[in-house]
C-alpha cells in the first residue's frame, strides 16, 4: 500500500440553507496512519464534527454538499458507492459519539445493540456474537459482563455507557476510530478511566484515533498531531509538543491563554480572546481571524483583505495560516506571549 | 483574583456572611397510590461551612456530589430538611416566600445554562430589569437606564435592551443573566457552574468579567463548579463535596499544594494537563479511581468515599470521619478522613484495596 493510511484532501462541506450558504469545512487536508492519534481542536462551529461526520460518509448528500478526497487505506470515500462506504462503516472505521445517552437506543438492551453491529459485517450466529459482546464489554472494563451484556442503557452510569460505546465502536476490530468529545459529559474521574482505556485499546489494536475535542487537556494527553480548527479552515498543524511549546497561530496562543492550568502558577487574569467566534455563513473578509486578533495591525492590511495559506512553520511538519512571518510569530510568542501566560 | 485583593479578605474576616451548619436535604422517595415514604436522595447530608464577606468559596465536586442542592438551598431556592443557614446573622433556613421576598435583594444566582434560564417571550430589557419591577426598586433616572448601564457594566451595548434572548450567542445570554442578577446589587452571589456551558475563549472572558465586578462591587461570591482548574483561578478557598458531605475544606493554594483527602488528591490528579511534556509523567502519577460514585439513596457506612479509596480499613467503615484539620495542617484546612494523605506519599495507580468492582 503506498500513501497514508487515511488521507483527506482539500475537503470540503457545505449546507446551503434559507439564510446562505453555511460552509462548515472549507478546504481540510491532512493524513494520519495506523497506530496515530490525531487531536482537532476548535471551538463550537468550527466544522470539527462535522469534518468526523464527513469522513463517515453520514451526511445526506440532498442537503450538503461534500466534495474534495478522502482516502482510506487505498479506498476513496467520497465518489464510493453508498453500498461500499455502508461495508466500511463500523467495519474499518467507526465513531464514538459524544452523548453516550442519546447515541444508544432506549429500547433495546446494550447486548443487542453490540450484537446487531457484530452481525451486520460477520455473518455469524446471534450466540457467537453475543459472546463476542461479552467479551467486548469484559475488555472495556464492564464488570460482570455477562450479567450486564442484557441491561438497558439507562440502567448503566454515564462511565459506563460510554464504555459501552467505546464497546460498540470497537466491536468489528476498525483500523480507524473517530471520538467525537467523548469525554465531554463526563466527571474528570470517570474522563480519566476513559482516555486511559481508549490509550490502551489504540495500543492493542493499533488503530488510528482521531480525538476532536475543545479540551487542550484531553489533547495533550492522547495526541501526536493536533490540528486547531477556526472557520472551517485548519490554521494551524503541528505535533503535540510543537503546537504546546511552540504555537505560531493567535488563535492557538488565545486557546492557551483562555484556560486556567492547575499545573502551573496561578495567574491574577486569564488572557481571554476578544469578540466571538465568526458566522459560517459569513465569514470576515481577509483571515477569519482577523476582527479577533491582537496582532493584526502588525499585517499591514492584509489581514483584512487577503485570506492567508497554510505554510510552513518553524516545527517539524508544522503549518501555519497566518499573514506574520515566521520569524515574526516566533517572536511574538517568545517575547510578548508566553512569558504573560508563565507569569504569576 | 488579584493577591492584593486575598489580603484585604483575610484580615478583615469579621462574623461570616453566610454561615451553613448541619445543613441537610433528603429529597424523599415515594411508592403506591398513598405516596407513602419508602426511602430518601439524601442530596445534602450535613454540611456546614462559613463564607465571609468579599470571598469566594469553591464548591467542586463530581455530578450527584450535592454542590447545585447546596447552591439552591443557601439561596432558599428549596427549603432544607435540617440544618441552619446563617445570612446576615439571620437564619433563613425556614423563612416563608413572603419572608424571603425581601432578602431577595440580597442574594442572588447566576444559572448554568443560559439558554434555559433566560425566558425566550421577554426582551433583554424585561429581563434584566425584572428584579426592579419585583421589588419594586425606585432607580433614579428610571428603570430604562438603569438597566442600560447594566449592560454596559457587563460588556453588552446599551441598544441590546429591546431585543430577544435568542438573538444572543451563548456567552452573551450569560453576561445577561449576570446583568440581571447584579440588578439589584446583592451581597452575596450563588454561582451554579457559571462557566461550563461555554466556548473555552468565551468562558475566559466570563471569568473575568465576574473577577472584574467582585472588585468593583466587593461582591461574595460561592462558585459551584466541576472544572477544578476554573475553581482555582476564581476561589479564595475552595470545598471539596463528595455524596453529600464536605471531605476537605481549605485555602484555595493550600488545598491544590498539598491535598489531604484521597478523594481531593484522586480528583486532582484526574485532570488532563494541557503538556504534552508531561504526558508520562502525568499518567503514572495519575490516581485510578475505579467504578462510579455510589448511590445516595443508600451511602456507605461510615466514611462514604471508603469503597473506593485505597486506604481503607475496618475503622472507616464503621466511624464517620468528623471534619476538622488533621496532623500538621493549620485550622482553616479541615479534612474528613481517618488516615489523610501525607506529603510525598507513594499515591500512584492506586485503586481500592478489595475492589471486586
Amino acid at each position: 500500500m503506498s500513501g497514508p493510511f487515511l488521507e483527506l484532501k482539500n475537503l470540503k462541506i457545505s449546507f446551503p440553507t434559507d439564510d446562505g450558504v453555511v460552509h462548515s469545512v472549507d478546504g481540510l487536508s491532512f493524513s494520519l496512519e495506523r497506530g496515530k492519534t490525531l487531536g482537532i481542536v476548535g471551538e463550537s462551529g468550527s466544522g470539527k464534527s462535522v469534518t468526523s461526520l464527513g469522513i463517515l460518509g453520514l451526511h445526506n448528500k440532498r442537503n450538503a454538499d461534500v466534495s474534495g478526497e478522502i482516502w482510506l487505506d487505498g479506498d476513496e470515500l467520497i465518489r464510493a458507492e453508498p453500498e461500499r462506504v455502508r461495508k466500511l462503516r463500523g467495519n474499518k472505521m467507526a465513531m464514538i459519539f459524544q452523548d453516550p445517552l442519546s447515541s444508544m437506543h432506549p429500547y433495546y438492551s446494550v447486548g443487542h445493540q453490540i450484537v446487531e453491529a457484530y452481525r451486520v459485517h460477520h455473518n455469524v450466529s446471534k450466540k457467537v456474537a453475543r459472546k463476542h459482546a461479552i467479551d467486548m464489554l469484559g475488555k472495556v472494563g464492564i464488570p460482570q459482563p455477562d450479567r450486564r451484556v442484557d441491561d438497558y442503557p439507562h440502567q448503566f452510569s454515564g462511565g459506563m455507557r460510554q464504555r459501552a460505546m467505546i464497546a460498540m465502536a470497537l466491536v468489528n476490530d476498525p483500523q480507524l476510530l473517530i471520538a467525537d468529545e467523548p469525554t465531554t459529559a463526563l466527571d474528570v474521574t470517570v474522563q480519566a478511566q476513559i482516555l486511559d482505556l481508549m490509550h490502551k485499546l489504540q495500543e492493542e489494536f493499533n488503530s488510528a484515533l482521531i480525538i476532536i475535542t475543545h479540551d487542550l487537556g484531553v489533547v495533550a494527553e492522547l495526541a501526536d498531531d493536533v490540528l486547531v480548527m477556526y472557520g472551517g479552515k485548519c490554521i494551524e498543524y503541528g505535533t503535540a509538543s510543537t503546537i504546546f511549546e511552540r504555537p505560531e497561530h493567535p488563535y492557538t496562543w488565545g486557546l492557551l491563554g483562555s484556560m486556567p492550568r492547575i499545573d502551573r502558577p496561578n495567574l491574577d487574569r486569564l488572557v481571554p480572546i476578544p469578540g466571538l467566534p465568526p458566522s459560517l455563513i459569513n465569514l470576515p473578509s481577509g483571515c477569519a481571524f482577523h476582527p479577533r486578533c491582537a496582532y493584526e495591525p502588525r499585517t499591514a492590511g492584509l489581514g483584512k483583505t487577503v485570506a492567508p495559506e497554510l505554510v510552513p512553520a518553524g516545527g517539524s511538519k508544522h503549518l501555519v495560516r497566518c499573514h506574520l512571518p515566521t520569524e515574526e510569530r516566533q517572536r511574538i510568542w517568545l517575547e510578548e506571549v508566553k512569558p504573560k501566560l508563565e507569569a504569576q | 483574583m488579584s493577591s492584593e485583593h486575598n489580603v484585604v479578605t483575610k484580615s478583615d474576616k469579621g462574623a461570616p456572611l453566610l454561615s451553613v451548619q448541619g445543613l441537610e436535604k433528603h429529597f424523599p422517595i415515594t411508592k403506591g397510590l398513598l405516596r407513602r415514604q419508602v426511602g430518601a436522595v439524601r442530596a445534602v447530608d450535613g454540611i456546614s461551612f462559613d463564607v465571609f464577606k468579599g470571598e469566594t468559596l469553591g464548591l467542586v465536586g463530581e455530578s450527584g456530589c450535592g454542590k447545585t442542592t447546596t447552591g439552591r438551598l443557601i439561596t432558599r431556592l428549596i427549603e432544607p430538611s435540617g440544618g441552619e443557614i446563617n445570612f446576615d446573622g439571620r437564619n433563613i433556613a425556614h423563612l416563608r416566600q413572603g419572608q424571603l421576598r425581601p432578602l431577595r435583594k440580597d442574594m442572588q444566582m447566576i444559572f448554568q445554562d443560559p439558554f434555559s434560564s433566560l425566558n425566550p417571550r421577554h426582551t433583554v430589557g424585561t429581563i434584566v430589569g425584572a428584579p426592579f419591577r419585583i421589588q419594586n426598586v425606585k432607580t433614579e433616572n428610571g428603570t430604562k437606564r438603569a438597566v442600560q448601564d447594566l449592560l454596559k457594566l457587563v460588556g453588552l451595548s446599551p441598544e441590546h435592551y429591546n431585543r430577544y434572548p435568542h438573538e444572543f450567542s451563548g456567552g452573551q445570554r450569560q453576561r445577561i443573566g449576570i446583568a440581571r442578577t447584579l440588578a439589584l446589587r446583592p451581597k452575596l452571589i450563588v454561582a451554579d457552574e457559571p462557566v461550563s456551558a461555554l466556548d473555552v475563549s468565551i468562558q475566559a472572558q466570563v471569568v473575568n468579567l465576574l473577577d472584574d465586578l467582585q472588585n468593583e462591587f466587593d461582591l461574595t461570591y460561592v462558585f459551584i463548579a466541576h472544572d477544578l482548574s476554573v475553581v482555582r483561578h476564581i476561589s479564595d478557598r475552595v470545598a471539596v463535596m463528595y455524596l453529600g458531605k464536605v471531605v476537605e475544606i481549605a485555602d484555595r493554594d493550600t488545598l491544590y499544594a498539598s491535598p489531604r483527602h484521597p478523594y481531593t488528591v484522586a480528583l486532582m490528579s484526574a485532570v488532563p494537563v494541557p503538556d504534552p511534556s508531561r504526558r508520562d509523567k502525568a499518567q503514572r502519577s495519575r490516581v485510578l479511581l475505579q467504578g462510579d460514585v455510589p448511590s445516595p439513596i443508600n451511602p456507605p457506612s461510615g466514611c462514604r468515599f471508603r469503597t473506593r479509596c485505597w486506604k481503607a480499613q475496618d475503622i472507616c467503615a464503621t466511624q464517620e470521619p468528623p471534619l476538622i484539620a488533621r496532623d500538621g495542617d493549620p485550622a482553616s484546612h479541615q479534612t474528613a478522613c481517618h488516615f489523610p494523605v501525607v506529603e510525598g506519599e507513594d499515591v500512584a495507580g492506586r485503586s481500592p484495596a478489595g475492589a471486586t468492582a
